[in-house]
Formats: structure tokens, C-alpha cells, sequence
């Protein structure tokens, strides 16, 4: 917590909240993890870059009034009056052990490496409970019908939260099969950038190793202030 | 000169396997329905139907896969990819057989359809019972053999196939296409194609579906006496509309072969390949690359390949 | 074979459960041997379906160890030629429902042979799945 936010605090409105089934009062307008953190929670695991790109606090909430069970980022979910929440943040997974250039990028890899797949109800309810909206179903339903493209596609966004494959009346890891397309995609059907290659000859040949160094010998500060201060507009991805 | 023909655009449900292991039936299919005059728009999102329907009665989780397909449907009158079309073709008797009884099912009961329809909050539709599942031999039928007929450029003259029904196609009877214990649309489509339909008895026989995954040399006993009897009765070739019959009948061959060494290969055919090969359409739709017992010595013997072209289908 | 067998309150009940399950009345079966006559998977099979019919009017809980209903390949023969109108085929469907919803699967996914797995299309894994495993 920065001395701003502990400044505010006193002022910020309280709200009620559930954390395992016990009562807690935060501040509105917390995410779920500063609401745990202030509730006196220390969080080791469960929580990782807390800007919604690493799965690592997938959380599972219920609100007043509203039977539907919700899945949400914990860094990126902001509390609600009423709410009743568990973190979620691993979900045991079965995964296919492979050597991706001993596959082929054919439908057959999936009846091979993940038969179980072929359970799948369409029932939806993964697409319910994502957090990052994507159409679960339908990318395990590409994977279904062989066609890694797509499968690759709608799961681009996927960040391997787990949430899905814990709801799932199939018992399917659809996370899993999401990476198997994506890599296979990646490595054999998507058009080679390029950029890509140039900018791995750049690595290999030391271009950037004195940049790395001067960060690496910055003190934890100057690291912090540079990484904010960094011109996001001029990052090229 | 061929008939001018009006298009019709009418949705079309694929199914998973006629995207992968049998595009080839896909393929065929798809031009053979064109060249009648048939556009078939596939829904631009769709997912398996389960491919055997749920026979319990509580059982309204394994209904879902179905209605979300119908609900494509509706989604596509609301976009105009179709207009006012409510008809929803299959190929696969799978899929057909599934579609039409989740179908009825959701029709008579408004209290399944509602669960349903709740369970589904994402969509933005709900299901009241509109569509209308159509098997494509159903659509062929109904505009008349004289007109399939009338399109056929190289008549399968002396081409002895055996309709193979198998189940999905005709059980149960208020689902099935035909008459389920004398059906003959699979005899009159041959028949239009110039084809000389064979008939034996194990036609309406089960080649054992699904079990062919546990029990594989149970599959290759029962395809072995289908197949069999067919050849003793004269047939050159078998036709299916099931490509889970198709797998059976067909690549169960090498199985039976290993069983049964006296066995001589019989191609299997999807009923659109035929279609397409009598229809005189371009040699790379007749898929006739993804078959195990290969049928393009008999249809070069019959004279409907060029010999001049390669082989190989699309 | 013939076996004495006196009925109590929970073969009532088994046989209750099934019908309302497969939603058909076993009681109605009178026995004739249509279906068995009629099934394709017969000779798999450790008894007839007429004689899982007869089980199953009885309350005999004992059917769910037979292999019958597995080896059940949900043609609808049995179904469009029962002289009664009984659907076999949903009373089958049911005794698999018992045994899948406490968990018992039939089939070991994990027991298929990948080779076997490349070959098979999505079709056979799909249905093989829905039908045995829960």
C-alpha cells in the first residue's frame, strides 16, 4: 500500500464483504486482492502480476441476490456490498506430455493427446465463468472438429486461469487443449513474421544485453520509477 | 444442356466428423446439392450435437448441444444469412437422428424448452420449436427422382450398390425418413443415378455404432456379415449416409481382413459421392481419397473415372 | 433356470426408479422375445434384452452387473418392433444412468490405444463417451 492509498483510507466508504464464508469490512472500490490484503489476508499465492495478464488470482463470487456463480481476476474484479468470495488459484489439470516437433498439426493430435475432449456437452457453462469473456465452447468445440485454427483463434486471450476446467460437467481441461492449438498453430500454420526472426538475430547477437545490465543495475526505486514512467504508447508489440 | 436452376440458400449443419476424418462426404455432398440447385449456407457457428441422443428422461444437460444449434438457426433468419428459412439440413444420420428428436422433444414440452432456455442465459434467443431438421435425402425426395433423374450426365449404368440403411436413418419410426422395416429411398436415389440396387438382407442391420471404439473386433464380426452378405447377393459396392457406418463398414476392413483372409475389399460409398460421380462432376469432389477400401478401381473399370486425370480425389 | 424369488419393498423401488428414468412401464412387458430375437449385439450380450426386461419387472438390482445394456449399441430395432410399445432401448439407457451417476464408467479413456485414437473418428468417441463414461 502507497501513502496515498493509506491516506485515503480513512475517508474511503466500507462495504461488507464475505471472504470464506467469514465477514469483513474493505474499502469500496478495492479489487478482490486489496480487499483481502486490508482484511489482513497475506497473500503468497493467488496473486501475481495484478494487471489481469497472469491467471494467477482467479476467484470465484457469488452477489446478493443473484444466484449465478461468477469467476473474475482477483486483481482486476472490484468488490460489491454482499460478496461472497473464495480464491480459486490453481485447479488440478491433466497435461499431455509432447514433443511439439515430433506432432503434426492435424485434428488427430487432439483424439491422441486429449480423448477426453470428446465428452464435451456444449453445455457452456465455461464460457459462463471465464473471466477474460472468451467463447470457451466454442474453441473447445473447434478443437472438437479438428480445426486448430480456430480453436488457436478464440482462445488467443486465454490466461490459463483454471476457472473453466474447475466447472466443467465434462471434466475437460480446456486451457490445456487451448495451449496444444495455439503452439501447434504457432509453429506450423501461422504465417512466419519477419520481425520475429530479425529480432531474435538482434538477441544473439548482444544488442540488447547492455540495456538489460543497466536495469538489472538499477536499484528497486529507479526501477519502479522507470517502469512507470515508461511511454506505453511507444511500445511496439 | 442441363435444366436452368433456381438457388435456394437453406442452413446446413456439418457435424464434426464431415469436417475432419470424412470431409470427403462433405465435399461431394456440397457440390452434389449445388448442382441440384441447393445452396446450403453452413450456420456460421455451431457446435457437436452429441451424435446419440440422450434417452433418460431427466437427462435435459445432453438437450443443450442440440438447441444451441437450433438457435443458429434463428440467428441466421435474424441476420440474413437465410431468409425465412427455418429448415436445417443434415447429411450425417447421426446428427439427423439427434437434431429431429431433441427437436420433437423440445417441441411437446414447453417445461423442457423454458429450463433450457434459462440454463442458456448467454444467448441472446430463446428456443420455441421453429426449425425444422431435414435429412438432404429427404430434400431430394421432395423435389422429385424425375429431377435427379433429369440432372444425371453419366448414368451409373451397371453399378451394383447396396443401400445400407443402418439405424439413424429410419429408428425410431416417428423420427426415421422412410418405413423403418421397407424403406426404399436409398433404392430410388441409386435407381435416378442409373445404379442397379442391390438388396440383401442385414440392409437395415446395426454395424454396431459406437462400440467400435471398446470393441473393435465385435464391429469388424458384425461389418463382416453385413459386407458379406451384400457381395453374396451381387453388390459391387455398399451405400451409407452414416459416416460412423461408413468407418465401420469401411476401415474395419483391415480388420476383417486380418480375421477373415478369404475376404475380398468392397468399397463403401457416401450416397453424394454417386451423386457427384453421376451428376459428371469435376473428379475432385468425388473425395475419393480418404476411403480405406479404394474404390477407384471399380468406378475406372465402370469407366467413370478418366483415365487421363490423376486418381486422386479431392 | 428356474429361481425362487420373493419380492420386497426395494425391488419396488428399483423398478420404479427405472421407469421413471427411461419414462417406459417395464411391467408392460409380456415377455415374448421381440427384442432379443431382434438385437444385433445378441450373441455379445450375457443375457437377452428380454431377459433384462424381466429383471427389471422384478426389481432385480443384480442387472446392473450384467453387460447387456453396455453392449447395448442404441439401435432402436428392439424399439420399433416391441408389440407392447415399450422402448428396451430407454430401459437400457437407465440401467447405464445408475451405474454412470455414481461415478462407474464402463470404458477407460485412458485404456485406448493412441494408435487407435488417431484412427477413430469424432463421431464413434463422441457417442462411445455420452453412452459410457458419466
Amino acid at each position: 500500500m502507497n501513502e496515498l492509498e493509506k491516506d485515503m483510507l480513512p475517508q474511503a466508504v466500507m462495504i461488507t464483504i464475505y471472504v470464506l464464508s467469514r465477514q469483513y469490512h474493505v474499502p469500496a472500490g478495492s479489487t478482490i486482492l486489496t480487499a483481502l490484503e486490508y482484511a489482513g489476508f497475506k497473500l503468497k499465492k493467488g496473486v501475481g502480476c495484478r494487471e489481469g495478464f497472469c491467471g494467477a488470482c482467479a476467484s470465484l463470487y457469488r452477489l446478493q441476490g443473484d444466484y449465478k456463480l461468477h469467476g473474475g481476476l482477483g486483481c482486476a474484479t472490484v468488490v460489491q456490498p454482499e460478496m461472497q468470495i473464495v480464491q480459486l488459484p490453481y485447479t488440478p489439470a491433466p497435461k499431455a506430455i509432447y514433443h511439439l516437433e515430433e506432432l503434426e498439426p492435424v485434428p488427430e493430435v487432439f483424439t491422441q493427446l486429449y480423448p477426453e475432449l470428446y465428452r464435451c456437452l456444449s453445455c457452456n457453462t465455461c464460457t459462463k465463468i471465464c473471466p477474460q469473456d472468451l467463447q470457451v465452447m466454442d474453441y473447445i468445440q473447434a478443437a472438437v472438429r479438428g480445426d486448430l485454427e480456430q480453436a488457436a483463434d478464440l482462445s488467443f486471450d486465454c490466461i490459463q486461469c483454471g476457472l473453466c476446467s474447475a466447472r466443467c460437467p465434462a471434466e475437460i481441461t480446456q486451457f490445456n487443449v487451448a495451449l496444444l492449438a495455439r503452439r501447434l498453430v504457432g509453429k506450423y500454420l501461422a504465417k512466419k513474421g519477419k520481425y520475429v526472426e530479425d529480432r531474435i538475430k538482434e538477441v544473439e547477437a548482444s544488442k540488447f544485453t547492455a540495456g538489460y545490465q543497466e536495469l538489472q543495475d538499477l536499484s528497486p526505486e529507479d526501477l519502479k520509477k522507470r517502469y512507470f514512467e515508461r511511454e506505453l504508447n511507444n511500445l511496439i508489440y | 444442356m442441363l435444366p436452368q436452376v433456381v438457388m435456394i440458400q437453406i442452413p446446413y449443419y456439418p457435424g464434426c466428423t464431415l469436417k475432419n476424418k470424412a470431409s470427403n462426404f462433405e465435399t461431394s455432398a456440397l457440390a452434389a446439392a449445388r448442382a441440384l440447385g441447393l445452396e446450403l449456407v453452413e450456420l456460421p457457428r455451431w457446435n457437436c450435437c452429441g451424435a446419440v441422443f440422450s434417452l433418460s428422461s431427466d437427462d435435459l444437460m445432453r438437450h443443450i448441444a442440440p438447441t444451441n444449434i437450433f438457435l443458429r438457426v434463428q440467428e441466421m433468419n435474424r441476420d440474413h444469412l437465410v431468409e425465412d428459412e427455418y429448415r436445417l439440413v443434415t447429411f450425417c444420420a447421426m446428427c439427423f437422428n439427434v437434431l429431429r428428436r431433441t427437436n420433437q422433444r423440445l417441441r411437446e414440452s414447453l417445461e423442457d424448452r423454458n429450463k433450457i432456455n434459462d440454463f442458456s442465459y448467454l444467448e441472446t434467443e430463446t428456443y420455441q420449436g421453429r426449425v425444422e431438421i431435414v435429412h438432404l435425402l429427404e430434400l431430394l425426395r421432395s423435389m422429385g427422382w424425375d429431377k435427379i433423374q433429369e440432372r444425371v450426365q453419366k448414368p451409373l449404368t451397371g453399378l451394383k450398390v447396396a443401400p445400407y440403411y443402418g439405424c439413424m436413418l429410419l429408428r425410431p419410426k416417428d423420427v426415421g425418413i422412410d418405413d423403418p422395416e421397407r424403406p426404399t429411398i436409398l433404392e430410388e436415389l441409386l435407381r435416378s443415378l442409373g445404379a442397379e440396387p442391390v438388396d440383401f438382407p442385414l440392409k437395415l442391420r446395426c454395424c454396431g455404432s459406437y462400440q467400435t471404439v471398446p470393441n473393435k473386433d465385435l464391429v469388424a464380426d458384425l461389418a463382416y456379415d453385413i459386407l458379406s452378405r451384400a457381395q453374396k447377393a451381387g453388390a459391387e459396392a455398399i451405400t451409407t449416409s452414416c459416416p460412423l457406418c461408413a468407418f465401420n463398414l469401411d476401415f474395419r476392413q483391415k480388420e476383417i481382413q486380418q480375421k477373415y483372409p478369404m475376404f475380398l475389399p468392397i468399397p463403401v460409398f457416401y450416397f453424394s459421392q454417386l451423386m457427384a460421380i453421376a451428376f459428371g462432376l469435376p473428379q475432385e469432389v468425388f473425395g475419393l481419397a480418404g476411403h480405406y477400401a479404394n474404390p477407384k478401381t471399380l468406378l475406372a473399370t465402370k469407366g467413370y473415372l478418366q483415365a487421363t486425370s490423376p486418381l486422386e480425389g479431392g | 433356470m428356474v429361481r425362487k424369488i420373493k419380492l420386497q419393498a426395494k425391488n419396488r423401488e428399483f423398478t420404479r426408479k427405472i421407469s421413471e428414468l427411461s419414462g417406459e412401464v417395464a411391467m408392460l412387458c409380456e415377455q415374448c422375445g421381440t427384442c432379443a430375437g431382434s438385437c444385433p449385439m445378441l450373441a455379445e450380450m450375457d443375457i437377452t434384452p428380454s431377459q433384462m426386461m424381466r429383471l427389471v419387472q422384478l426389481g432385480q438390482e443384480a442387472v446392473l452387473e450384467n453387460k447387456t445394456f453396455w453392449v447395448c449399441a442404441s439401435c432402436y430395432t428392439c424399439t420399433v418392433r416391441c408389440p407392447r410399445g415399450i422402448d428396451p432401448a430407454k430401459i437400457a439407457e437407465a440401467l447405464r444412468q445408475v451405474k454412470l451417476r455414481q461415478a462407474i464408467d464402463y470404458i477407460r479413456i485412458d485404456e485406448i490405444e493412441p494408435e487407435e485414437a488417431k484412427k477413430l473418428p469424432a463421431i464413434a468417441l463422441v457417442a462411445a463417451f455420452r453412452k459410457m463414461t458419466g
